[in-house]
């Protein structure tokens, strides 16, 4: 599924070059739930960018579902981000002028499909998410715990391979949060793969796989690497 | 994208800002209706000064007095009195095939009375071809009569105003006024036709020519108004009005004739210029507006780093992102466009109510060329935000709240 081969990405600041990730090597397999943890600076974030197309590594190469993404054009990276990733983020990113049901829509018009096909999908999406009376309120209008699920509805309305999810829960309350939570295991228990960043060790021991970062490098994982 | 998406999602995004959405389509408004507006008013000012013309009388020459260009040559030692012209002169024009009709102008000032009412007015001496040369028009009896230029018949026609100050509603036709020292019977009543060329023409009251200058106790002609046989003549009539005069003035070149025609042409030049000149300055409001909807599309794209970080985590491309900035910017400048003509249509209406008698007019390429720049400097000024809303880069947008 997901294969990082010695990763490194370098931030300029100033006259200094800062590692954010040094020689990387990582291999995710196809429904996978793991976590990534590591105290703040050591280079989480950027690694879950790096995997979700939105920053390129500067050295190294990554194969997402065997293709080469280090290859691919702007415009086809896009092309996977839209149908194969689904991003859910820690401050849930919604569009605050959009309801819901138009958020949860934004990938579907975005990727052109059709707006009877996209009604029904986004009709379906909340209805599994129980955010169905929730449709036409915006986000102003929804409590934390439901803006989250609205944006797990939204990453997964393509059906997407792979989960990434940063601090889902970083933003909520307990009880919302582990709403949220059982929604993400749901989705891993139907085979998506499943990459969270979070600093709660506690979180991070429900997944079956922990990966352990500090300064830029993988220091430890559960796993076993294939 | 669908097309249908891409609108209703601009249209969301704008609408969800009225302030900032309405204060630009107010900038954009007041650009392309001042565009219009403003050369309309200049198209009516050309309108308005064709029709002075125009109602002064068709293939008009007006020979003046005196010359007013310079020709060169060594200024004259003992300074240079114009000779004057004389009916003598009118009446010598008629010699040439291109002249079709002569009617020689004296002016002055006397007052008109009836009984006690008394007025100071024009007085114009002519003769009877003045009524078709000006394209007068009665509206009561009839025009000085036909005959000998050289007799001083006390006769006069009165304008519509003056006729209403001496004799109200009463019928002036046959009765006599005293025009300075003499009495004139009233033979008609010029029809209301406002002004021409700056003179009231319906304060005047006009005599024949031999009358005034025994009134005014001169000979001397304020001009000479002739008729060319047709547009074609213009020209000849022209040298012909020169010539004649020359021959009669021992050689001496002393007269200006000017054209209606040159005249007119001049001024819609004029005209037409000024009108462009002043589109052009309201279009520097319309450039203003344009950098307005740059700036606020630029703080739009800061406010919302965030949004297009995310667009961008849903696999919209740069591209696409372009386009949602550009489309937003083209709806604003669309919908403040069509504001604008609305305003501009408004601005009209209020100015014909206001001044009826000025011929306001739209020309037809104004609105085209004001929504034309709106749209363009729109889109232009559009596509700078656009471009680093595309370049914006996902993690830095992303990891702000």
């Amino acid at each position: 599924m997901i294969r990082l081969d010695g990763i490194e990405r370098i931030f300029r600041v100033g006259d200094e070059q800062v590692y954010a990730l040094r020689k990387v090597d990582l291999s995710v397999r196809p429904g996978e739930y793991l976590s990534i943890m590591g105290p703040s600076g050591s280079g989480k974030s950027t690694m879950l960018n790096i995997l979700g197309l939105l920053d390129r590594p500067d050295k190294g190469s990554y194969r997402l579902e065997d293709r080469d993404t280090t290859e691919l054009s702007d415009r086809q990276q896009a092309q996977v981000r839209r149908h194969r990733i689904g991003f859910i983020f820690q401050f849930f990113h919604l569009v605050p002028r959009l309801t819901a049901a138009e958020n949860v829509e934004l990938p579907l018009s975005l990727a052109g499909v059709d707006p009877s096909e996209r009604k029904k999908r986004v009709a379906v999406a909340l209805e599994r998410l129980g955010l169905t009376d929730r449709a036409k309120h915006r986000p102003d209008q929804l409590s934390g715990g439901q803006r989250q699920r609205v944006a797990i509805a939204r990453a997964t309305i393509m059906k997407p391979a792979l989960i990434l999810a940063d601090e889902p829960t970083g933003n909520l309350d307990r009880t919302s949060g582990k709403d949220v939570i059982d929604t993400i295991e749901a989705l891993n228990a139907e085979g998506m793969t499943v990459v969270m960043v979070t600093h709660d060790p506690e979180l991070g021991r429900r997944t079956r796989r922990q990966v352990q970062m500090s300064d830029g490098r993988i220091v430890a994982d559960s796993g076993v690497a294939a | 994208m669908k097309a249908a998406d891409l609108i209703r999602f601009c249209f969301r995004s704008l609408s969800g800002y009225p302030l900032r959405t309405g204060l630009m389509l107010l900038a954009m408004a007041i650009g392309v209706a001042a565009v219009v507006l403003l050369t309309s008013l200049g198209e009516g000012a050309r309108r308005y000064v064709t029709q002075q013309f125009s109602s002064l009388g068709t293939h008009l020459l007006i020979v003046l007095p005196g010359r007013s260009e310079t020709v060169g040559g060594p200024p004259p030692l003992l300074g240079e009195t114009p000779r004057d012209l004389t009916t003598e002169d009118a009446v010598a024009l008629k010699r040439s095939s291109a002249v079709l009709r002569v009617a020689p102008i004296m002016v002055g000032a006397a007052p008109v009375a009836r009984g006690s009412l008394s007025r100071e007015a024009v007085v114009l001496g002519s003769t009877f071809e003045l009524f078709p040369v000006r394209n007068l028009t009665m509206s009561q009896g009839r025009f000085l009569p036909e005959g000998d230029i050289g007799r001083a018949e006390a006769l006069c026609v009165l304008g519509n105003k003056l006729k209403i100050e001496l004799f109200g509603n009463e019928a002036p036709l046959g009765r006599f006024v005293r025009i300075g020292e003499r009495r004139f019977r009233v033979v008609g009543v010029l029809s209301k036709k406002g002004q021409s060329l700056g003179v009231d023409i319906s304060d005047v009251a006009i005599i024949p020519v031999a009358s005034a200058s025994a009134l005014f106790n001169r000979s001397s002609l304020f001009r000479i108004l002739v008729q060319a046989r047709g547009r074609d003549a213009i020209p000849r009539a022209k040298q012909a009005v020169l010539d004649i005069i020359k021959e009669r003035h021992e050689g001496e070149d002393d007269v200006t004739v000017i054209t209606q025609d040159a005249l007119l042409s001049t001024f819609d030049r004029i005209f037409k210029a000024l009108t462009l000149a002043v589109a052009g300055i309201a279009a520097i409001s319309l450039a203003v507006a344009g950098i307005l909807i740059m700036n606020v599309m630029l703080i739009a794209v800061s406010q919302r780093t965030a949004e297009i970080g995310l667009l961008k985590a849903l696999g919209a491309t740069g591209t696409q992102i372009q386009r949602l900035f550009v489309s937003e910017a083209a709806m604003l400048s669309l919908v403040g466009a069509a504001v604008g003509l609305l305003l501009a249509v408004a601005g009209q209406i209020a100015l014909a109510k206001l001044f009826p008698e000025f011929p306001i007019a739209v020309p037809p390429w104004a609105p085209i060329a004001a929504v034309a720049v709106a749209i363009g400097t729109g889109l232009v000024f559009g596509v700078l935000p656009a471009r680093r809303a595309a370049r914006l880069d996902p993690v830095t947008a992303l990891s702000r709240r």
